[in-house]
């Protein structure tokens, strides 16, 4: 068995080491802060579904931000209850009355699956749409959303928006609610985390990327493309509606602006960021997402603010600069400092031959 | 019927206003292939320049004309500098810049000018018109007639001119283009600059009623892409024709259908948008894409 590349150890290290900090984190901030990295796991999750559509399948989604907002409408609805909603339950058959409401961490998975399914219907006309079109179509629908909900007042609460109480800490656990939420909400993203991880290094993802890279080619080798593309969509939106989901939770409100057309927009421009199609630097484009915002206003050194607007060019000329200069992103300029490691420790480690490596792999 | 004839001229006003952007993003599209996303904001920063130029006290036609100038400038730039160095890259890095762009316009646009709302003149005085018992609007003539004539004068350009000819050829072959000594990059740019010079109009013809600030032509954009894709996202002719059909009929639903009424306008041309791409994806006008296998 040949032994893993050093660059595979790092990478199970700086997991576990992210595993750690995310753990100690809470025991070093206020409330407020913490808040903020309970926002930073929700973008976390939003940006991992986006990079499967957009990164591993080829197909930009401009709306990712809508699907938030259904994920955080059904969310809502869940928690505040309607008379006559029920759910059905097999075991003991029967249904569920919700008149009162869920409670809301019961209410995250199936946000997530109300938001998979909505885009799975999506995803079937979008089939026939490619890169631009389906650009096109999903821009225009995170800009109709909020009208939409707006018009349909009944359910959502119109302008006004829907709003829900601070959910108590559950299970009895001695801790304050917003530290519940954090755990929650990065409990939440370490799966889904590892269940992307699952699904883009095996059958599926190579699914994903063969379609992307030609599908003509996967067609030919036995991949039935409108399968896997509304499948993608599909699962993409499921960790949309999750973070929606966690977002109403956090917040405790939601109306038609707080998913607007500009959210979908940086959510691209952020998986682009961090890199399309690898996941290690998915966590970098949550980072930017949360942070860039706060900092290209009030730059921590500097003893000026910029103006409010400040952010949304730094953003976007980053974004440019980005696709000019570093294509692949934080993920690329990871993988290629992971290949400069993986050289420099080889040769270490073979006393300066740095050829024998490909010689004898050959013969091997 | 006085009624219905009056939401038709207005809907024809808000069409050609519609059709000058959707003109734009078909120029883009020809010329580098791609659909761009910064064309509403790129009008937007325009209209911001021609609105400081009146600031300082500049009367409205010659501010009008300078900011066409500077928004040629302006649009000429951004294919040389930003678009030039993603030229042959796949389509959906070009997209992204020109998402980048989007938010990068916007951004600046707020910062240079804030985003308070301003008040934008109108060159044509607010009265109607009698025209057979009907009360026709000047302000809605005045649209039609500057941005249809914007349309013609572009439309003599590319069929009158050599150079309009050039970019003709350059857009249907740029390969061969080249071979007889065309400068294919320097056609690009003024198909960016003319692109962001009709919407530099389209920007300007807008902004007295839906007043200027910085998401103004957001939702314009929008419309202009659903009258594009209407029309045919390859296809002149269909923008033009696609923005006046889309005005006209937004303005007839919102007027007589009350379920549509003002809010659901937006989504109701998302819908003509989304069905026109699945039944008829080349549009009315365009040419089906083959494509070798």
């Amino acid at each position: 068995m040949r032994a893993p590349a050093p660059s595979t150890i790092l990478k199970f290290a700086s997991f576990g080491a992210a595993v750690v900090v995310i753990a100690l984190l809470p025991r070093f901030m206020g409330e407020f802060r913490l808040s903020q990295f309970t926002f930073l796991a929700l973008y976390f999750i939003a940006l991992l579904g986006l990079n499967i559509l957009t990164g591993y399948n080829g197909q930009i989604s401009l709306g990712h931000g809508a699907f938030m907002g259904i994920g955080a409408y059904v969310s809502a609805l869940l928690i505040l209850g309607r008379p006559g909603l029920a759910l059905y339950q097999l075991d003991p058959p029967g249904w569920i009355p919700l008149g009162d409401g869920m409670t809301p961490v019961y209410t995250i998975p199936i946000a997530g699956m109300v938001t998979g399914i909505v885009g799975v219907l999506f995803g079937i006309p979008a089939l026939r749409l490619a890169g631009v079109s389906l650009a096109l179509a999903t821009f225009a629908m995170a800009v109709a959303l909020p009208t939409v909900a707006k018009r349909f007042d009944s359910v959502t609460g119109g302008g006004g928006g829907l709003s829900i109480t601070l959910p108590e800490t559950p299970f009895g656990w001695d801790i304050s609610t917003r530290h519940w939420l954090y755990y929650e909400a990065w409990a939440i993203a370490g799966i889904l985390f590892v269940a992307a991880w699952v699904m883009v290094r095996g059958r599926l993802g190579r699914a994903w990327r063969s379609i992307r890279d030609g599908e003509v080619a996967a067609v030919s080798s036995g991949v039935n493309p409108a399968l896997y593309k509304t499948l993608a969509f599909g699962v993409s939106s499921f960790y949309a509606g999750v973070a929606g989901a966690l977002l109403v939770i956090e917040v405790s409100f939601v109306n038609p602006d707080t998913f607007p057309v500009s959210l979908s927009i940086l959510l691209l421009a952020s998986a682009v960021i961090g890199g399309l199609g690898a996941l290690s630097g998915v966590i970098f484009g949550a980072l930017v997402l949360e942070f860039l915002p706060v900092y290209a206003q009030n730059p921590p050194l500097l003893p000026f603010d910029f103006s409010n607007q400040a952010p949304a060019v730094v953003f976007g000329a980053g974004l440019i600069l980005i696709m000019i200069l570093l294509p692949g992103g934080f993920a690329g300029l990871l993988r290629k400092l992971g290949g400069v490691f993986n050289g420099v420790l080889r040769r270490l480690t073979e006393g300066g031959r740095p050829m024998s490596v490909s010689s004898t792999r050959r013969n091997g | 019927m006085a009624d219905f004839v009056q939401q038709v001229v207005s809907g024809l006003a808000t069409g050609a206003i519609f059709a000058s952007l959707a003109l734009a993003l078909v120029l883009i599209y020809r010329a580098t292939d791609v659909v761009n996303f910064s064309q509403g904001e790129m009008a937007t920063f325009a209209t911001y320049i021609a609105w400081s130029l009146m600031d300082r006290g500049l009367s409205y036609w010659p501010a009008f004309a300078l900011t066409l100038v500077l928004a040629f400038i302006g649009g000429a730039a951004i294919e040389r500098v930003v678009i030039r160095p993603v030229e042959h890259r796949p389509e959906i890095v070009i997209v992204i810049v020109t998402i980048g762009l989007l938010i990068l316009l916007n951004g600046l646009t707020g910062w240079l000018w804030g985003a308070e709302v301003k008040a934008f003149d109108s060159p044509f005085p607010n009265e109607t018109w009698d025209v057979g018992g009907v009360a026709v609007s000047v302000q809605d003539i005045g649209t039609l007639g500057v941005c249809l004539l914007t349309v013609l004068a572009l439309w003599a350009f590319f069929r009158f001119t050599t150079l309009g000819l050039v970019m003709r050829a350059v857009a249907n072959n740029p390969t061969a283009s080249r071979l007889v000594g065309v400068r294919v990059g320097w056609m690009l740019a003024l198909g960016w600059g003319l692109a962001a010079v009709l919407g530099a109009v389209a920007g300007m013809m807008a902004a007295p009623t839906l007043f200027l600030d910085p998401t103004m032509m957001l939702i314009v954009l929008i419309y202009a892409f659903a009258a594009a894709v209407l029309g045919g996202i390859d296809s002149p002719l269909g923008a033009v024709v696609g923005g006046l059909t889309l005005g006209v009929l937004l303005n007839l639903l919102g007027a007589y259908v009350d379920f549509v009424g003002s809010e659901l306008r937006l989504p109701t041309a998302l819908l003509v948008l989304l069905a026109v791409l699945l039944i008829r994806p080349q549009g009315l006008f365009g040419h089906a894409v083959v494509r070798r296998v």
